[in-house]
């Protein structure tokens, strides 16, 4: 849903796992989705630490 | 009906008082049709007559605004009428403010129509067009007697409680009311002439206009995260087992703020999820899927953010109005500001 986020004008968005499960996998092992789950809110932090303009995609590895 | 009494309301300019120089004076009531108010009485014909023109200045109407409108309601109360017509303040900012205000107070606690216009960029087209008929005007008073001509048409329909057009054909500002029509051509054809018309570059009006969104400036974060609070809020529809604050299962107007004070994780058994908009039985197994409160409080505890808000906000995100969604994120925000949040991780689906 990240056009979306852009298209209705949120400013800081990191790309997330799914939508049934943005923040986890139920595909992984517990141990490697909490660590898929921190990486995500670790770049939301990186993120909440930048300046943006404009509608800005943080995207993760 | 026979005709109708009729009361104007007019600024100090309109009103013939004066300029700028009369604006502070407040309001009266004089007899009969006064200054653009004439305009009314002509555009009515037989069908109603002017009883008064209640004038006001506009600096009063804008500095004490509830005061001000307070005063015209209970001068337009005395006159027993039935239809208000304020303006048209074309262009004019406070004016225009004004006419929508007392509009809105004289709809609700008379019930008798009221009926106003104004230009598009009329700062008081925004804030009434879902409470008013305004209609649409140019910036300025140089058609004045055609622009009230269409004022008093709609102000007659409404007196008469007979049914009024689209915005498009009675030439009022779009209220955002949706109202069932049977046409002749289905949906498929509409779509398909609207399509080549739109190939061929030629115009064409939707039936979906599209929601435009304000842009809102990106704040900083002014301190470190080391120092920063951070609470986490959801549109994914996470809520405690028995779903305490009823909300809705899609068009919601509702959420909740749940406590995790104490808490190092979220224990499924403990929530449920009516979001109708996805397959949350992912996040019923595991809620951090959604809200991740784990791992937010391991940062918390490493030192990585100051603190963890003690509060998590959630609400359902399908099918809900841009209205509510709005109400409900400055409702939150607001919340969170007076509780020293810094920043907030927003997750949904």
């Amino acid at each position: 849903m990240t056009p979306v986020a852009v298209m209705v004008g949120a400013n800081r968005i990191v790309p997330a796992a799914g939508i049934i499960h943005p923040l986890g996998n139920a595909d992984l092992s517990p141990e490697d989705e909490k660590a898929l789950r921190r990486r995500i809110v670790e770049q939301a932090l990186r993120a909440l630490q930048t300046e943006v303009a404009k509608p800005t995609v943080f995207a993760h590895d | 009906m026979g005709a109708l009494r009729v009361v104007c309301y007019v600024n100090q300019f309109f009103g013939q008082l004066g300029g700028e120089d009369k604006a502070g004076v407040g309001p009266q009531a004089l007899d009969g049709a006064v200054g653009a108010a004439r305009a009314v009485a002509q555009a009515l014909g037989d069908a109603g007559t002017v009883v008064a023109t209640v004038v006001c200045g506009d600096n009063y109407a804008a500095e004490q605004s509830e005061r001000a409108v307070a005063e015209m309601l209970a001068l337009v109360t005395a006159q027993g009428p039935d239809l208000l017509i304020a303006g048209p303040a074309f262009l004019a900012g406070r004016y225009g403010v004004a006419c929508g205000a007392l509009c809105a107070a004289v709809q609700s606690t008379l019930k008798i129509p009221a009926v106003t216009g104004m230009h598009a960029e009329n700062p008081g087209v925004d804030l009434y067009r879902r409470h008013l008929y305004i209609v649409q005007t140019g910036g300025e008073a140089a058609r004045m007697l055609d622009e009230v001509r269409r004022v008093v048409a709609l102000g007659l329909k409404l007196a008469r409680a007979e049914s009024v057009g689209a915005p498009a054909v009675d030439g009022y500002f779009a209220r955002g009311v949706t109202r069932n029509v049977v046409v002749g051509v289905n949906a498929a054809e509409r779509a398909t002439a609207m399509l080549l018309d739109k190939l061929a570059g030629r115009p064409f009006a939707s039936e979906v206009p599209l929601p435009t969104f304000q842009s809102v400036p990106a704040p900083r974060l002014m301190k470190t995260l080391e120092g920063a609070t951070i609470a986490l809020v959801t549109d994914g529809g996470l809520v405690p087992q028995g779903n305490p604050d009823g909300i809705e299962a899609l068009n919601a107007t509702r959420y909740g703020a749940y406590s995790i004070e104490g808490k190092s994780g979220l224990d499924a058994a403990q929530y449920d999820n009516p979001h109708r908009g996805y397959d949350t039985s992912y996040v019923k197994q595991d809620p951090h899927r959604l809200v991740p409160v784990d791992v937010a409080r391991e940062l918390e505890q490493s030192g990585a953010i100051g603190k963890l808000h003690e509060t998590v906000y959630s609400t359902v995100g399908v099918a809900t109005t841009l209205a509510h969604s709005a109400r409900m994120g400055r409702e939150i925000a607001e919340q969170l500001r007076a509780a020293g949040v810094d920043a907030v991780i927003l997750t949904s689906t």
